[in-house]
C-alpha cells in the first residue's frame, strides 16, 4: 500500500464531495435536520391528553379532582359535557382521548362512606397512549383518595385505613427525571450516523462505475485497499464532524446530561462510524450504481437501527427470537455504549463486551469491503 | 523483444465469441491501427491487454509481463484510454492531472515539468483551473491522452480516441501520437475511420474477432486483392451489380458511393465491360483502373471469409 496513492484517492474525493450538492446536502444538512426532528419528534412521554369531563355533580369536591387531573399537566380538560350521549360523541370525533365521569352524588357518598367511584374511559385504538395515561388516572386518583382519607379521617378522628405499613417510596437513578428524551437523544446519534455514513460512501464506487471513470482508475497500478482506505478517509472526516455535531447537541442544546469519558466517546464513535462506512463502500462496490447502492444502504444500516438497536423500542420486551436476530445488529452494541456513556458514565472497562463487538463487526466489515473490489471488468 | 505479443488470444462471454484466436506481434516504437467494425472485438482485445479482462484462452504479454500472471506490473508500464470518455469531469484540468500523477506516482520534482508538458500537448494553456466538463471533445481526448502518458509508458493503448472529435482536432490528435512514436512509445490505436487507418505503420484488421489481416497501408492495399480494380458507373445501379456478379473474369463487385468498385482478374477485361453490360439492358461508362483503398481491401477480405465460412 502506498501513501501517495492513497492520499491522491483521499484529495480527489474530497474535492467531488465539495463539489456535489447531493453529497454535500447529505453530509451537512442532514444531521442538522436528523436532529431536530428526531430530538423533538421523538419523545414517549405522554403529556396533555385531551379529556372530556362529563361533571354530573359540579361541587367543590369534583371540580378538586378535576384540577388534580388537568394540573399536573398529563390531561388538558378540553370540553365539559353535560350528558353521557354528547361525551360518546366528543370520542368518536376524537375532541379527546379520555372521557372523566363524576357521579352526581360524589360529595355525599364521599363523606358519609369514605369511598367512592369516579370512571375514567380511554380511546384505546392507541393502545400505548391508553396505557400510560391509565396509569396517570390511576395515580391521580390514588393520590386525591389519600389525601382525601388523611383529611376525613382527621375530621372523624380515626387513623386513616389506607395507608399500609410498609411504605414504598421509589428512587429512579441515572435518568431522574425519568426523561424519556434522555433516553431517547443519544441513541438519535447512532440514528444519523448510520443514516449518513452509509449514504456518502454507497455512492462513492457507484459513481465511478456510472460515469465511466472506473474503467480509467483501474487501468492504473492502485489497489484495491489504497482505493477502500483513500475513498473512506474523507468521509470517515465527515462522519467524526457530524458526531461530534450531534453528540454536542446532545449535550449542550438538549441538556442530557453527560457523565462519561470523551475518550470513550471518541473510541466507540469511530469504531461506528468504520462500520457504517464500510458497509456503503461494500455496497457501492457490489452494486454498481449509485441509487441501488444507497437504497440497499438505507435498508441494511437505517432500518435495523431503528427498530433493533433498541432506539425507541426496547429490545427486553421483544420475542426471544427478535432479540436473538438484534445481537447482530451492530446499532444496538453503539446505542448501548452511548446511553451508558452519557447518563451513567462509564468507563471503557465497563463497556468492554459492546465495544468488542462493535469493534469485530467493524473489523468484519472492512476485511469484507477491501476483498470485494477486483480490478476487472468481468 | 517484442512490446505487444499475443498468442491465441480469446474471450468469451458465455456462448459468444469476441476475441478468436488472435496473435499479435508489435514491435517497440510501432504505431498499429486496429481496423474493424463495432462489435469486432477491438475493445475487448485492448482491454485484454490492459489486464482488465481475463482472458478464455491463450496469452499475451505487454511490456514483456505476462497479462495474466502480472497484470499490476503490465498497468505501472501502459497508458491507456479507454472508449468513453473517462477523466473527472468536476474536476479540474490541473486537478485531473494531478491525480493520475498520483496514482502512477510521478516523482513530485518532475510532476510540474510533466504535466506542463500535458498542458501544452493538449492546448489547453490558461485553462488549467476549468473544470473539464467545461471542455470541448477534441480538448477532452487531449487532456485524457495527456493523462495517460504523465508516467512515460512504454506502451499506450488507444480506443477509438477520436470519435466524435472534428476533422480537424483528429489531425493534431494523429500528430500527437506520431511524436509519442518517435520517442519509443508503443502505440495499439483502435479506430473505424478507414483514412486514420492510413497514418498507422502497420494496420491489424479485426472482424468477428478474428485477425483479418496485418502488414503496412501500402503492403495490404496491393497484396491482397488479387486482381485489379476498376470503377464505372451503371444505370440503373441494382441491375448492373447483379449483372457484374454474374460475368466470369469478375473475382467481386460492390457499390462504392454513386458508382461500382469491380475486381477482376484479368485488366484487359475491362474495355469488354460496358458491352456486355449494355447487352443486359444497362448503360455503363467505360471503367477507369484505380488504386485500391484499404476499405476495398477490408470489405474483399471480408465478403471473402463470409463466403468461407
Amino acid at each position: 500500500m502506498k501513501l501517495r496513492r492513497l492520499l491522491a484517492i483521499a484529495y480527489k474525493e474530497t474535492l467531488q464531495v465539495w463539489r456535489d450538492p447531493r453529497s454535500l446536502a447529505i453530509a451537512l444538512l442532514m444531521p442538522a435536520m436528523q436532529m431536530v426532528l428526531l430530538g423533538y419528534g421523538v419523545s414517549l412521554d405522554i403529556r396533555h391528553v385531551p379529556l372530556c369531563v362529563y361533571d354530573q355533580e359540579q361541587s367543590q369536591a369534583s371540580r378538586a379532582l378535576i384540577a388534580d387531573f388537568t394540573d399536573g399537566g398529563w390531561f388538558d380538560a378540553v370540553a365539559y359535557l353535560p350528558n353521557e350521549r354528547a361525551l360518546r360523541a366528543a370520542m368518536d370525533r376524537r375532541t379527546c382521548t379520555g372521557a372523566l365521569t363524576i357521579p352526581v352524588d360524589f360529595t355525599r357518598v364521599l363523606t358519609s362512606t369514605g369511598a367512592e367511584n369516579v370512571q375514567v374511559v380511554f380511546d384505546a385504538t392507541d393502545a400505548n397512549t391508553t396505557n400510560v395515561a391509565t396509569g396517570y388516572a390511576q395515580g391521580i386518583v390514588a393520590q386525591a383518595s389519600a389525601d382525601f382519607q388523611t383529611r376525613w379521617g382527621q375530621a372523624h378522628a380515626v387513623p386513616p385505613q389506607t395507608r399500609g405499613v410498609v411504605d414504598l417510596q421509589p428512587r429512579v437513578w441515572f435518568n431522574e427525571g425519568l426523561d424519556s428524551r434522555n433516553f431517547i437523544v443519544p441513541a438519535v446519534v447512532a440514528v444519523i450516523l448510520a443514516l449518513v455514513g452509509a449514504q456518502l460512501t454507497s455512492l462513492t464506487v457507484a459513481r465511478e462505475w456510472e460515469r465511466g471513470t472506473m474503467e480509467q482508475l483501474i487501468s492504473t497500478p492502485v489497489t484495491a485497499l489504497e482505493l477502500m482506505f483513500g475513498k473512506l478517509a474523507p468521509y470517515f472526516l465527515i462522519g467524526m464532524i457530524d458526531a461530534a455535531f450531534c453528540l454536542a447537541a446532545t449535550a449542550f442544546w438538549f441538556h442530557v446530561p453527560f457523565r462519561g469519558s470523551l475518550v470513550t466517546l471518541t473510541v466507540t464513535t469511530a469504531l461506528f462510524a468504520l462500520v457504517v462506512l464500510g458497509i456503503g463502500y461494500l455496497l457501492s462496490v457490489r452494486i454498481h450504481n449509485q441509487v441501488g447502492a444507497s437504497q440497499v444502504a438505507l435498508l441494511v444500516t437505517l432500518l435495523p437501527t431503528i427498530l433493533l438497536s433498541g432506539y425507541t423500542f426496547p429490545l427486553d420486551q421483544m420475542p426471544v427470537a427478535v432479540q436473538g436476530i438484534s445481537l447482530f445488529v451492530f446499532a444496538r452494541y453503539y446505542v448501548t455504549i452511548l446511553r451508558a456513556v452519557f447518563l451513567k458514565g462509564s468507563p471503557l472497562a465497563l463497556l468492554a463486551v459492546p465495544v468488542f463487538a462493535l469493534a469485530l463487526t467493524a473489523a468484519i466489515i472492512i476485511w469484507l469491503a477491501a476483498r470485494a473490489f477486483r480490478k476487472r471488468l468481468d | 523483444m517484442s512490446a505487444i505479443l499475443a498468442r491465441g488470444l480469446t474471450k468469451r462471454f458465455g456462448a459468444f465469441t469476441a476475441v478468436d484466436q488472435l496473435d499479435l506481434d508489435i514491435a517497440a516504437g510501432e504505431v498499429v491501427g486496429f481496423i474493424g467494425p463495432n462489435g469486432a472485438g477491438k475493445s475487448t482485445t485492448i482491454r485484454l491487454l490492459c489486464g482488465l479482462l481475463r482472458p478464455s484462452a491463450g496469452a499475451a504479454s505487454v511490456a514483456g509481463f505476462d497479462i495474466a500472471r502480472s497484470p499490476e506490473a503490465v498497468r505501472a508500464h501502459i497508458g491507456y484510454m479507454s472508449q468513453k470518455f473517462s477523466l473527472y469531469a468536476d474536476l479540474t484540468v490541473r486537478e485531473n492531472l494531478r491525480f493520475f500523477a498520483g496514482l502512477y506516482r510521478v516523482p513530485a520534482s518532475q510532476f510540474e515539468t510533466r504535466s506542463a508538458f500535458a498542458i501544452d500537448m493538449a492546448g489547453l494553456t490558461g485553462r488549467e483551473d476549468a473544470l473539464v466538463r467545461t471542455l470541448a471533445g477534441g480538448w477532452k481526448q487531449r487532456l485524457a491522452l495527456g493523462c495517460a502518458i504523465l508516467h512515460r509508458p512504454r506502451v499506450l493503448f488507444l480506443d477509438e480516441p477520436t470519435s466524435g472529435v472534428e476533422p480537424q482536432a483528429r489531425r493534431r490528435f494523429w500528430d500527437l501520437i506520431h511524436d509519442l512514436a518517435a520517442d519509443g512509445v508503443t502505440i495499439l490505436v483502435s479506430t473505424h475511420y478507414m483514412d486514420e487507418a492510413e497514418y498507422c505503420n502497420r494496420i491489424a484488421l479485426i472482424d468477428a474477432g478474428r485477425l483479418v489481416a496485418m502488414g503496412s497501408p501500402g503492403a495490404l492495399r496491393g497484396r491482397h486483392l488479387g486482381g485489379a480494380l476498376f470503377e464505372l458507373e451503371g444505370e440503373p445501379l441494382g441491375a448492373a451489380l447483379a449483372a457484374l456478379r454474374q460475368m466470369p473474369g469478375v473475382i467481386d463487385a460492390a457499390i462504392f458511393g454513386d458508382g461500382l468498385h469491380v475486381l477482376l482478374r484479368d485488366a484487359e477485361g475491362a474495355t469488354a465491360l460496358p458491352e456486355k453490360l449494355h447487352a443486359q439492358n444497362v448503360t455503363a461508362t467505360a471503367p477507369r483502373p484505380i488504386a485500391p483503398s484499404l476499405e476495398d481491401v477490408f470489405v474483399q477480405l471480408v465478403s471473402h471469409r463470409a463466403a468461407s465460412s
